[in-house]
């Protein structure tokens, strides 16, 4: 963001202004808001968990001597007569994709303090997750009722289920949370306590629209894991 | 009407000085430190006994909730271990010790230490109360946050307490928790012990995780003015690191715990591998115990350093201030601190050189472990430095400063011998092991715990801890200290393991049988000299000298803070202006021994500061 201004403060370009705000006082990244500084922080720290556990799941892959299922058969789906891999996943991130945008406009919409745009898109982007979850659910009792277990897998080695519903449940955990907090922050948007600042019930701390794009920072970190959970299990 | 009448005595006090300070008379453009770019932080301030006490918001009061359930939970593991010395030095003497029991002590021991004190202790404890007030900022940038993080350990010491009282009471598979035994029939706890050791951890991490990202914020986003990163005091860059290993390393744990909870509830198999028990091939199958060594160590080993650069930076304030002399190569210890800590997350497999790995790859974790020597000996170069010809007060901190230097070294050079796997080989899982762990990351940080515990008792509770108490808990420490992991050294060289029950009648091991009663006696002693303090504290909190404003006569800004103790808010109407780095102490031509970091340079024009 080049339109900050900060008294009494120049910028520079480049790598030379990046050593001389880190070397400023006060603040390390000029004008960023403490909670967006936080959850990028928070991110990198999720981050980890994820790689950990995709990590774990390649090191699981790689060394059972039992036959890995093959991903296009085991996700596929079968439509009308035809067997079709990977349709539902397919679907499932394009929703969630598709939900990321939604949200960068609500991010937008908020700054502009056009309430209405804000809280619908929010909206949007809320139903889109909660269409994530409710697929992930079909697909999860699809295995489920085939025979697939965290402990067992007729179609192969046994870690399949494990990380299968260990990751995803993981993953699908961080959506419904997400999920949560984006029907609460329509609710705030829409009653105007962005507007006018009031105070949050549990914090206290005064409302801003900074805080849809937090949210949105999170949104949009869910959505890459997921590309990457995809990549790892229905591409590998 | 007393109050007022301080208040105005205060301002008139600011203002005098404002208007006679330097050479010149009028401030110069020296002075100048840019406005405030962030608008004063939004303080809810409690009312009730509960939001000012209980569910408080105000970093130094969860600092000091952390500090003392820390101690709480520490003193649990102190009394594990008169347990587990009793079955060693005298073996058979109580009749209530089984093996099972002694391998839950073990364990318990080992994770109360590590995780539940330790880490607790200096960045929950010293980490909330001193980071807003070092920097200069009003409290932690997010207090609510800070608060469930307070709470949230709380509810993990209590479901790893739980662990105590069910049935089959808490694991007994060792602090490092390896798989298969951790969970299978047969360890002690294989059932709830484990499960609720898992769960615990993760709350832990959970809570952490929250404490962290504010520690972390409040020092990259909310110094007050003019406070650089490379003006504050050592103490909140050990911190901060610290911090930064933690929310990288605790992720490994927390997929570990979570991994191994399923293999233990639903029956997975990610650390299992096939087994067969009694001829019978059990359930499980395929799994890598391997790679839960991995998630551990990639944790445990960044968790070493969690713990001990906390202790650095702390070190690096106290002697600095009791030795009168700035810390010797502020810059490089900066840059040593962050340099370990990145380097910690190269060598974790050098916990696993018996684990079966390529000789490659351990000779990889060779050198790299090999390589954090390096800025460590820098390090302690430097605080020799700063005493070298200092003017030092040979007080009970000072004492506990020189105490470290050396368990830290002696700790370190066994360190050396353990990082080359040849050398390691034969040691490893000997008391000598034992003995290099607890001499570098036991009783090295645990004596700056007590140093910091003697400096900033008097601006916690507004009194000085009795330095005679004090002198007499040192040298118990120190020497009983000494009296325990010197010997073990030697026992791991004649080939004592860790980790067994009893030696029964072992014939090369006679030589072993003196030497354990021997530690074992010093322990209890040592032990008991740790309530030598807690008995101090209690007696200073009401009887004590009044320590009033700066007692010791240090720069950093935790001591300038209008009211001792400070109050919520920390500062008043007016935060901070900083001007200085924490550490000019002794300055040529200067009035007094110290300029604290908020003394403008007009005041002092006429002396040989440096530009900092």
């Amino acid at each position: 963001m080049s339109d900050i201004k900060i008294e009494g403060y120049e910028f520079k370009p480049g790598f030379k202004g990046m050593a001389k705000d880190t070397g400023s006082d006060q603040t390390m990244f000029k004008g960023v808001h403490w909670g967006k500084a936080m959850m990028w922080i928070f991110l990198l720290s999720d981050t980890f968990i994820f790689s950990c556990f995709l990590i774990s799941y390649m090191k699981g892959r790689g060394s059972t001597i039992i036959d890995w299922p093959n991903p296009s058969e085991v996700f596929g789906l079968h439509v009308f007569g035809v067997d079709v891999p990977l349709l539902l996943i397919a679907i499932m991130t394009f929703v969630l994709i598709t939900s990321s945008g939604t949200m960068a406009l609500a991010v937008k919409y908020g700054y502009e303090k056009n309430k209405k745009m804000c809280g619908w898109l929010i909206l949007a982007t809320a139903i889109g997750g909660l269409t994530f979850v409710g697929m992930q659910a079909f697909e999860w009792s699809k295995l489920i009722h085939e025979g697939v277990r965290p402990w067992e897998n007729p179609f192969g080695a046994p870690q399949f289920g494990s990380f299968f519903f260990m990751i995803t449940g993981f993953h699908g955990t961080h959506v419904s949370i997400g999920v949560i907090f984006l029907f609460i922050y329509a609710y705030k948007t829409f009653a105007g306590h962005y507007d006018e600042g009031k105070r949050g019930w549990f914090t206290s701390m005064k409302g801003d629209y900074v805080e849809i794009e937090i949210l949105g920072l999170y949104w949009h970190f869910v959505d890459l894991v997921w590309v990457f959970i995809f990549a790892f299990f229905y591409l590998w | 009407m007393s109050e007022d009448f301080n208040d105005n005595k205060t301002i008139q006090a600011q203002s005098s000085e404002a208007i006679s300070g330097g050479g010149s008379g009028i401030a110069s453009d020296a002075d100048y430190v840019r406005p405030a770019e962030v608008a004063d932080q939004d303080l809810y301030h409690g009312h009730s006994f509960i939001t000012k006490w209980i569910f408080c918001q105000d970093a130094k009061v969860i600092g000091v909730q952390y500090f003392l359930l820390a101690t709480f939970t520490g003193i649990i593991g102190l009394i594990l271990s008169w347990l587990m010395r009793l079955q060693l030095g005298f073996p058979e003497l109580v009749p209530f010790m089984t093996a099972e029991h002694y391998y839950q002590f073990v364990t318990m021991h080992g994770m109360i230490m590590v995780v539940y004190f330790l880490t607790a202790l200096f960045l929950g404890g010293f980490g909330n109360y001193l980071i807003p007030l070092m920097v200069g900022a009003r409290d932690m940038v997010f207090p609510y946050l800070n608060m469930v993080s307070f709470w949230s350990f709380f509810v993990a010491v209590g479901v790893l307490l739980a662990s105590f009282f069910v049935p089959g009471g808490p694991t007994g598979s060792g602090w490092t928790l390896y798989p298969p035994q951790a969970i299978l029939e047969g360890t002690p706890g294989s059932g709830w012990g484990i499960m609720l050791m898992c769960i615990s951890l993760i709350l832990f991490v959970a809570g952490f995780t929250m404490g962290g990202l504010n520690y972390l914020i409040t020092v990259l986003q909310a110094r007050t003015r003019g406070m650089t990163l490379m003006r504050m005091p050592l103490t909140v860059w050990g911190i901060f690191t610290a911090t930064v290993l933690a929310m990288l390393a605790f992720p490994a744990l927390l997929v570990g715990a979570l991994m191994m909870s399923l293999d233990n509830v639903l029956g997975t198999s990610f650390f299992m591998p096939t087994i067969l028990k009694a001829g019978e091939v059990l359930e499980y199958g395929g799994g890598s115990p391997i790679l839960f060594q991995h998630l551990f160590w990639f944790f445990g080993h960044p968790e070493v350093y969690i713990v001990a650069l906390p202790a650095f930076g702390i070190i690096s304030d106290l002697i600095s201030v009791h030795a009168r002399k700035n810390i010797f190569g502020y810059r490089m210890m900066v840059w040593a601190i962050v340099g370990i800590g990145a380097l910690s997350f190269f060598v974790w497999a050098h916990h696993m050189y018996v684990s079966g790995m390529n000789p490659w790859f351990g000779f990889f974790f060779a050198t790299t472990t090999l390589i954090i020597a390096v800025p460590t000996a820098m390090k302690v170069y430097n605080w020799i430095l700063t005493l070298w010809r200092g003017n030092i007060r040979l007080n009970t901190v000072m004492l506990w400063c020189l105490g470290f230097i050396v368990t830290f070294v002696n700790g370190g050079i066994t360190g050396i011998f353990l990082g080359n796997v040849s050398v390691d080989v034969p040691l490893s899982d000997t008391y000598f092991v034992i003995a290099h762990f607890h001499m570098v990351m036991g009783i090295a940080p645990l004596m700056v715990i007590m140093g910091a515990v003697y400096h900033w008792f008097p601006l916690v509770a507004g009194r000085f801890l009795d330095e005679k108490l004090g002198k007499w808990h040192f040298w118990l420490t120190f020497l009983g200290a000494y009296s325990i992991y010197f010997p073990m050294h030697y026992l791991g060289f004649i080939g004592v393991p860790r980790r067994y029950f009893e030696m029964y009648d072992s014939p090369y091991i006679t030589s072993a049988v003196g030497m354990n009663e021997f530690i074992s006696l010093a322990a209890f002693i040592v032990g008991a000299a740790q309530f030598i303090l807690i008995y101090n504290i209690i007696k200073t909190l009401k009887t004590g000298k009044p320590a009033g404003h700066n007692p010791w006569q240090a720069c950093s800004l935790e001591w300038l803070t209008p009211s001792v103790p400070p109050e919520h808010g920390n500062w008043g109407d007016r935060l901070p202006t900083v001007h200085r780095w924490a550490y000019d102490f002794s300055v040529p031509g200067a009035k007094e021994d110290f300029i604290t970091q908020t003394t403008p340079p007009s005041e002092v024009a006429h002396t040989k500061v440096e530009k900092t």
